[in-house]
């Protein structure tokens, strides 16, 4: 299945792009996904180790399972405020 | 009542609208651009934000705090986009009773904001380079800039 996620900040700088195509199998979670991401992005490792996800705008962990419906973040290090 | 807003916040407004017959205390938080960390000059902050969750974030954080104390009112305010050294970028505003639950509560909802939600600034620095503010990753995160110079 094909999962986008939405890159932001400092990961959206890194990837040059504001959203990543990732190809994942059916039934994947985020523990997957990062797996995925780290091995396709290597610009974005850094990032990975210390952000969170984001599964339908609530925060996700390593468990969460994804759809091709669902929406997904990287969330860097938050800054507001 | 939490809005996301490019433009600056009227805290007369704010202020205005936190007026309650049965509260006995006011608190106004003001976020502001601070020009140095350190020795680094800053020009301006740029803010972004992954709007629709940070809009659920902040709207979970009201209840909460409602939930935690007699909130009359409530308002949270984030600025996106640029702003400059001495505005600000983030607005909290309580009404309650009495004014011990009026600081808890400020406190909470601005200590709880900046850990919680995603909102992201990025240094405009003095001498024309730019800097994402990530804590734990970023020179700047590493130093707790925040945009009233708290640590998180």
């Amino acid at each position: 299945m094909t999962v986008r996620v939405k890159l932001f900040a400092v990961a959206k700088e890194r990837a040059a792009c504001d959203e990543l195509t990732v190809e994942l199998p059916t039934h994947a979670t985020i523990a997957d996904l990062r797996r995925s991401v780290t091995i396709a992005y290597p610009a974005l490792a850094p990032i990975l180790s210390h952000a969170m996800w984001a599964v339908d705008t609530a925060y996700a962990n390593d468990n969460t399972k994804l759809t091709e419906q669902s929406e997904v973040a990287l969330i860097p290090p938050v800054s507001g405020g | 009542m939490i809005q996301l807003t490019n433009h600056p916040i009227d805290t007369a407004a704010l202020l205005d609208r936190a007026r309650h017959p049965n509260a006995g205390a006011v608190v106004l938080f003001l976020g502001t651009t601070r020009e140095l960390t350190g020795s680094r000059q800053t020009v301006a902050l740029d803010y972004e934000a992954y709007r629709e969750m940070a809009e659920r974030q902040l709207i979970d954080l009201e209840t909460e705090a409602r939930r935690r104390w007699p909130l009359l009112e409530c308002m949270i305010v984030h600025r996106l986009g640029r702003v400059p050294t001495t505005e600000a970028s983030v607005a909290i505003v309580v009404s309650t009773p009495h004014r011990a639950d009026a600081f808890a509560a400020g406190q909470w909802l601005i200590d709880t904001l900046k850990h919680d939600v995603p909102i992201w600034k990025r240094e405009q620095w003095a001498d024309g380079t730019t800097e994402w503010v990530h804590p734990g990753i970023t020179e700047e995160g590493e130093r707790g800039r925040g945009g009233e110079g708290e640590t998180r």
